[in-house]
Protein backbone atom coordinates (compact mmCIF):
# COMPACT_ATOMS: atom_id res chain seq x y z
CA UNK A 1 0.00 0.00 0.00
CA UNK A 2 1.44 3.76 -1.29
CA UNK A 3 1.15 5.85 1.24
CA UNK A 4 2.70 8.46 -0.54
CA UNK A 5 0.01 8.95 -2.21
CA UNK A 6 -2.36 12.26 -2.27
CA UNK A 7 -5.31 12.04 -0.68
CA UNK A 8 -8.62 14.48 -0.88
CA UNK A 9 -10.69 14.74 1.96
CA UNK A 10 -14.01 16.43 2.01
CA UNK A 11 -16.55 18.03 4.36
CA UNK A 12 -18.02 20.91 5.67
CA UNK A 13 -17.07 20.46 8.75
CA UNK A 14 -13.08 22.66 9.37
CA UNK A 15 -13.12 20.72 12.37
CA UNK A 16 -13.79 16.94 11.08
CA UNK A 17 -11.14 17.74 8.23
CA UNK A 18 -8.80 18.17 10.85
CA UNK A 19 -9.59 15.35 13.04
CA UNK A 20 -9.48 13.00 9.45
CA UNK A 21 -6.27 14.80 8.40
CA UNK A 22 -5.03 14.03 12.22
CA UNK A 23 -5.41 10.54 11.79
CA UNK A 24 -4.56 9.96 8.40
CA UNK A 25 -1.45 11.68 9.63
CA UNK A 26 -1.33 8.94 12.28
CA UNK A 27 -2.09 6.68 9.53
CA UNK A 28 1.76 7.79 7.51
CA UNK A 29 -0.98 9.46 4.91
CA UNK A 30 0.81 13.04 4.98
CA UNK A 31 0.26 14.19 1.43
CA UNK A 32 -3.48 15.26 2.12
CA UNK A 33 -5.29 18.43 1.08
CA UNK A 34 -8.71 19.43 1.87
CA UNK A 35 -12.06 20.95 0.25
CA UNK A 36 -15.31 22.22 1.76
CA UNK A 37 -17.72 21.02 -0.70
CA UNK A 38 -18.15 18.19 -3.69
CA UNK A 39 -18.04 21.43 -5.94
CA UNK A 40 -14.44 22.71 -4.77
CA UNK A 41 -13.27 18.56 -4.34
CA UNK A 42 -14.11 17.99 -8.17
CA UNK A 43 -12.38 21.27 -9.00
CA UNK A 44 -9.13 20.13 -7.15
CA UNK A 45 -9.41 16.33 -8.29
CA UNK A 46 -9.19 17.86 -12.53
CA UNK A 47 -6.28 19.84 -11.62
CA UNK A 48 -4.34 17.62 -9.36
CA UNK A 49 -3.17 14.15 -9.14
CA UNK A 50 -4.97 12.28 -6.23
CA UNK A 51 -4.58 8.49 -5.39
CA UNK A 52 -7.76 8.84 -2.73
CA UNK A 53 -10.74 10.22 -1.56
CA UNK A 54 -12.45 10.44 1.42
CA UNK A 55 -15.47 12.48 1.11
CA UNK A 56 -18.85 13.17 3.44
CA UNK A 57 -22.33 13.09 2.28
CA UNK A 58 -24.20 16.41 3.06
CA UNK A 59 -23.00 19.41 2.17
CA UNK A 60 -24.02 22.50 -0.05
CA UNK A 61 -23.47 23.10 -3.06
CA UNK A 62 -22.42 19.87 -4.17
CA UNK A 63 -22.98 16.70 -2.05
CA UNK A 64 -20.59 13.77 -1.59
CA UNK A 65 -23.21 11.55 -3.66
CA UNK A 66 -23.12 14.21 -6.69
CA UNK A 67 -19.36 14.30 -6.82
CA UNK A 68 -19.16 10.40 -6.33
CA UNK A 69 -21.19 9.94 -9.68
CA UNK A 70 -19.26 13.06 -11.24
CA UNK A 71 -15.88 11.02 -10.75
CA UNK A 72 -17.33 7.79 -11.91
CA UNK A 73 -18.35 10.10 -14.75
CA UNK A 74 -14.94 11.34 -15.90
CA UNK A 75 -12.53 9.22 -17.74
CA UNK A 76 -9.51 10.48 -15.89
CA UNK A 77 -11.19 10.20 -12.44
CA UNK A 78 -13.09 7.09 -12.95
CA UNK A 79 -11.36 4.19 -11.07
CA UNK A 80 -10.54 6.74 -8.03
CA UNK A 81 -10.69 4.66 -4.84
CA UNK A 82 -13.74 6.70 -3.05
CA UNK A 83 -14.67 6.29 0.50
CA UNK A 84 -18.32 8.05 1.98
CA UNK A 85 -17.50 9.02 5.63
CA UNK A 86 -21.10 10.28 6.61
CA UNK A 87 -23.21 10.45 9.52
CA UNK A 88 -26.75 8.99 6.54
CA UNK A 89 -26.79 5.70 7.88
CA UNK A 90 -30.60 4.77 6.32
CA UNK A 91 -29.91 2.01 3.85
CA UNK A 92 -31.03 3.69 1.29
CA UNK A 93 -28.10 6.19 1.40
CA UNK A 94 -25.42 3.45 1.72
CA UNK A 95 -27.06 1.26 -1.27
CA UNK A 96 -27.45 4.68 -3.74
CA UNK A 97 -23.48 5.35 -2.94
CA UNK A 98 -22.74 1.41 -3.83
CA UNK A 99 -24.71 1.61 -7.51
CA UNK A 100 -23.10 5.15 -8.22
CA UNK A 101 -19.43 3.29 -7.06
CA UNK A 102 -18.34 3.79 -3.69
CA UNK A 103 -15.42 2.37 -2.75
CA UNK A 104 -16.32 1.96 0.43
CA UNK A 105 -18.66 3.43 3.09
CA UNK A 106 -17.99 4.35 6.61
CA UNK A 107 -20.45 5.57 8.80
CA UNK A 108 -19.66 8.88 11.83
CA UNK A 109 -18.97 8.71 14.12
CA UNK A 110 -15.80 6.11 13.62
CA UNK A 111 -12.93 5.29 14.47
CA UNK A 112 -9.44 4.98 13.44
CA UNK A 113 -9.29 1.66 13.47
CA UNK A 114 -12.05 1.50 11.09
CA UNK A 115 -10.46 4.22 8.88
CA UNK A 116 -7.22 2.07 8.64
CA UNK A 117 -9.01 -0.68 7.78
CA UNK A 118 -11.30 0.31 4.62
CA UNK A 119 -8.71 2.67 3.19
CA UNK A 120 -6.06 -0.42 3.09
CA UNK A 121 -9.25 -2.27 1.37
CA UNK A 122 -9.58 -0.31 -0.84
CA UNK A 123 -6.19 1.00 -1.60
CA UNK A 124 -5.34 -3.02 -2.12
CA UNK A 125 -8.33 -3.75 -4.87
CA UNK A 126 -7.15 0.01 -6.49
CA UNK B 1 -70.25 39.64 25.22
CA UNK B 2 -69.90 38.55 28.81
CA UNK B 3 -69.97 34.63 28.30
CA UNK B 4 -66.80 34.94 26.26
CA UNK B 5 -67.97 34.37 22.51
CA UNK B 6 -66.18 35.85 19.88
CA UNK B 7 -65.66 39.40 19.90
CA UNK B 8 -65.91 41.27 16.43
CA UNK B 9 -68.43 40.91 13.19
CA UNK B 10 -67.65 36.98 13.02
CA UNK B 11 -68.61 36.08 16.06
CA UNK B 12 -71.86 38.29 15.51
CA UNK B 13 -72.79 36.87 12.79
CA UNK B 14 -72.82 33.37 14.18
CA UNK B 15 -74.72 34.26 16.97
CA UNK B 16 -76.97 36.76 15.28
CA UNK B 17 -77.84 33.49 12.58
CA UNK B 18 -78.39 31.17 15.45
CA UNK B 19 -80.66 33.40 17.16
CA UNK B 20 -82.58 34.24 14.17
CA UNK B 21 -83.25 30.37 13.16
CA UNK B 22 -84.36 29.79 16.45
CA UNK B 23 -86.78 32.52 16.54
CA UNK B 24 -88.15 31.35 13.18
CA UNK B 25 -88.97 28.01 14.68
CA UNK B 26 -90.26 28.98 17.88
CA UNK B 27 -93.17 27.36 18.97
CA UNK B 28 -92.60 24.68 16.54
CA UNK B 29 -89.54 22.48 17.78
CA UNK B 30 -89.70 19.89 19.88
CA UNK B 31 -87.93 19.76 23.24
CA UNK B 32 -85.04 17.22 21.35
CA UNK B 33 -84.94 19.59 18.75
CA UNK B 34 -84.72 22.60 20.74
CA UNK B 35 -81.33 21.10 22.61
CA UNK B 36 -79.73 20.09 19.46
CA UNK B 37 -80.25 23.64 18.07
CA UNK B 38 -78.78 25.03 21.56
CA UNK B 39 -75.44 22.39 21.17
CA UNK B 40 -75.30 23.66 17.29
CA UNK B 41 -75.68 27.30 19.28
CA UNK B 42 -72.92 26.17 21.69
CA UNK B 43 -70.55 24.95 18.63
CA UNK B 44 -70.48 27.83 16.44
CA UNK B 45 -69.30 29.73 19.37
CA UNK B 46 -66.50 27.69 20.58
CA UNK B 47 -65.36 27.47 16.38
CA UNK B 48 -65.80 31.67 16.80
CA UNK B 49 -63.94 32.12 19.69
CA UNK B 50 -61.17 29.73 18.65
CA UNK B 51 -60.66 31.26 15.11
CA UNK B 52 -60.55 34.95 17.02
CA UNK B 53 -58.27 32.99 19.67
CA UNK B 54 -55.94 31.79 16.19
CA UNK B 55 -56.22 35.33 14.67
CA UNK B 56 -55.39 36.89 17.90
CA UNK B 57 -52.17 35.08 18.33
CA UNK B 58 -48.95 37.21 18.02
CA UNK B 59 -47.09 35.07 15.06
CA UNK B 60 -45.10 38.45 14.08
CA UNK B 61 -43.55 37.62 18.01
CA UNK B 62 -42.97 34.35 17.15
CA UNK B 63 -41.68 34.58 13.64
CA UNK B 64 -39.79 38.38 14.46
CA UNK B 65 -38.05 36.83 18.29
CA UNK B 66 -39.06 33.49 19.63
CA UNK B 67 -37.71 31.75 16.48
CA UNK B 68 -35.02 33.95 15.62
CA UNK B 69 -33.84 33.89 19.66
CA UNK B 70 -34.22 30.04 19.21
CA UNK B 71 -31.84 29.58 16.17
CA UNK B 72 -29.41 32.43 17.42
CA UNK B 73 -28.83 29.81 20.58
CA UNK B 74 -28.39 27.16 18.51
CA UNK B 75 -26.04 28.37 16.73
CA UNK B 76 -23.92 30.06 19.78
CA UNK B 77 -24.08 26.03 20.40
CA UNK B 78 -22.23 24.87 17.62
CA UNK B 79 -19.92 27.55 17.52
CA UNK B 80 -19.14 27.01 21.07
CA UNK B 81 -18.41 23.26 20.59
CA UNK B 82 -16.70 24.21 17.61
CA UNK B 83 -14.17 26.29 19.45
CA UNK B 84 -14.00 24.28 22.13
CA UNK B 85 -13.30 21.14 19.74
CA UNK B 86 -10.54 23.11 18.10
CA UNK B 87 -9.18 24.09 21.60
CA UNK B 88 -8.66 20.46 21.92
CA UNK B 89 -7.29 19.28 18.74
CA UNK B 90 -4.72 22.26 19.39
CA UNK B 91 -3.90 19.80 22.68
CA UNK B 92 -3.74 16.80 20.75
CA UNK B 93 -1.49 18.46 17.76
CA UNK B 94 0.96 19.55 21.10
CA UNK B 95 0.79 16.09 22.76
CA UNK B 96 1.66 14.27 19.19
CA UNK B 97 5.13 16.84 18.76
CA UNK B 98 5.81 15.77 22.17
CA UNK B 99 5.64 11.88 21.71
CA UNK B 100 8.47 12.03 19.26
CA UNK B 101 10.84 13.16 22.26
CA UNK B 102 9.30 10.18 24.03
CA UNK B 103 9.64 6.29 22.53
CA UNK B 104 8.32 2.96 23.59
CA UNK B 105 5.25 2.31 25.63
CA UNK B 106 4.89 5.59 26.53
CA UNK B 107 4.92 6.60 22.73
CA UNK B 108 2.43 4.01 22.46
CA UNK B 109 0.05 5.42 25.55
CA UNK B 110 -0.48 8.57 24.45
CA UNK B 111 -0.72 7.92 20.60
CA UNK B 112 -3.63 5.85 21.80
CA UNK B 113 -4.99 8.13 23.69
CA UNK B 114 -4.47 11.16 21.71
CA UNK B 115 -6.65 8.71 19.09
CA UNK B 116 -8.98 7.86 20.86
CA UNK B 117 -9.61 11.75 21.69
CA UNK B 118 -9.92 11.97 17.76
CA UNK B 119 -12.82 9.63 17.63
CA UNK B 120 -14.39 11.46 20.23
CA UNK B 121 -13.93 14.66 19.22
CA UNK B 122 -15.49 13.80 15.98
CA UNK B 123 -18.97 14.38 18.27
CA UNK B 124 -18.97 18.25 17.13
CA UNK B 125 -20.21 17.30 13.50
CA UNK B 126 -22.82 14.91 14.13
CA UNK B 127 -24.16 17.90 17.13
CA UNK B 128 -23.54 20.21 14.44
CA UNK B 129 -25.56 18.52 12.10
CA UNK B 130 -28.47 17.79 14.41
CA UNK B 131 -29.03 21.21 15.75
CA UNK B 132 -28.96 21.81 11.60
CA UNK B 133 -32.39 19.87 11.77
CA UNK B 134 -33.87 21.35 14.71
CA UNK B 135 -33.37 25.05 13.07
CA UNK B 136 -34.99 23.56 9.83
CA UNK B 137 -37.90 22.31 12.07
CA UNK B 138 -38.47 25.74 13.79
CA UNK B 139 -38.29 27.29 10.50
CA UNK B 140 -41.23 24.81 9.26
CA UNK B 141 -43.31 25.42 12.67
CA UNK B 142 -43.25 28.74 11.65
CA UNK B 143 -44.32 28.51 8.18
CA UNK B 144 -47.21 26.17 9.17
CA UNK B 145 -48.52 28.57 12.69
CA UNK B 146 -47.95 31.65 9.57
CA UNK B 147 -50.29 29.67 6.98
CA UNK B 148 -53.18 28.91 10.23
CA UNK B 149 -53.37 32.55 11.45
CA UNK B 150 -53.76 33.60 7.98
CA UNK B 151 -56.33 31.19 7.31
CA UNK B 152 -58.35 32.00 10.70
CA UNK B 153 -57.94 35.84 10.17
CA UNK B 154 -58.77 35.97 6.85
CA UNK B 155 -55.75 38.50 6.41
CA UNK B 156 -52.73 37.56 4.02
CA UNK B 157 -50.30 35.85 6.56
CA UNK B 158 -46.55 37.50 7.53
CA UNK B 159 -44.33 35.88 5.01
CA UNK B 160 -41.54 33.15 6.83
CA UNK B 161 -38.70 34.46 8.19
CA UNK B 162 -36.85 32.04 5.53
CA UNK B 163 -38.34 29.35 3.25
CA UNK B 164 -37.59 25.60 4.44
CA UNK B 165 -39.68 23.21 2.18
CA UNK B 166 -39.50 20.05 4.41
CA UNK B 167 -42.04 18.93 1.34
CA UNK B 168 -40.77 18.30 -1.84
CA UNK B 169 -42.51 20.55 -3.97
CA UNK B 170 -44.01 18.64 -7.50
CA UNK B 171 -41.35 20.57 -9.84
CA UNK B 172 -38.21 18.63 -7.21
CA UNK B 173 -35.18 19.60 -8.70
CA UNK B 174 -33.22 18.38 -6.17
CA UNK B 175 -30.35 16.04 -6.74
CA UNK B 176 -30.55 12.55 -5.39
CA UNK B 177 -27.65 13.19 -3.44
CA UNK B 178 -30.01 16.21 -1.60
CA UNK B 179 -32.53 14.20 -1.51
CA UNK B 180 -31.15 11.40 0.45
CA UNK B 181 -29.12 13.76 2.75
CA UNK B 182 -31.20 13.44 6.14
CA UNK B 183 -28.56 13.73 8.59
CA UNK B 184 -27.81 12.01 11.27
CA UNK B 185 -30.61 9.24 12.75
CA UNK B 186 -31.36 8.95 15.76
CA UNK B 187 -29.35 5.45 18.02
CA UNK B 188 -31.01 2.81 17.04
CA UNK B 189 -32.72 4.18 13.48
CA UNK B 190 -29.57 3.65 11.41
CA UNK B 191 -27.74 1.34 10.57
CA UNK B 192 -24.49 0.10 12.23
CA UNK B 193 -20.85 0.11 10.36
CA UNK B 194 -21.28 -3.79 10.70
CA UNK B 195 -24.46 -3.82 8.66
CA UNK B 196 -23.07 -1.60 6.26
CA UNK B 197 -20.13 -3.81 5.45
CA UNK B 198 -22.17 -6.92 5.44
CA UNK B 199 -24.72 -4.84 3.03
CA UNK B 200 -21.26 -3.46 1.01
CA UNK B 201 -20.30 -7.54 0.32
CA UNK B 202 -23.94 -8.19 -0.59
CA UNK B 203 -23.37 -6.49 -3.86
CA UNK B 204 -19.65 -8.28 -4.67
Amino acid sequence: MDKNINVLIVDDYRTMLRIIRNLLKQLEFNNVDEAVDGQEALAKLRAGNFGLVISDWNMAPMTGLDLLKEVRADQRLKTMPFIMITAESKTENVVAAKQAGVSNYIVKPFNAETLREKIEKVLVHA
Amino acid sequence: MPDGTPQGPEGDRIEATVRAVLTSMAGDLTAKESALLAELEGLGRTIARAKAEIAALKVEDIRDAHIPSATDELDAIVDHTAHATNEILDCCETLEQLQAEISGEAADKLQGAVTRIYEACSFQDITGQRIGKVVTALKAIEGRISAVVSAASGMPGPEPASASPTVPSRDDKRTEGEKLANGPQLPGSGVSQSEIDRLLASFD
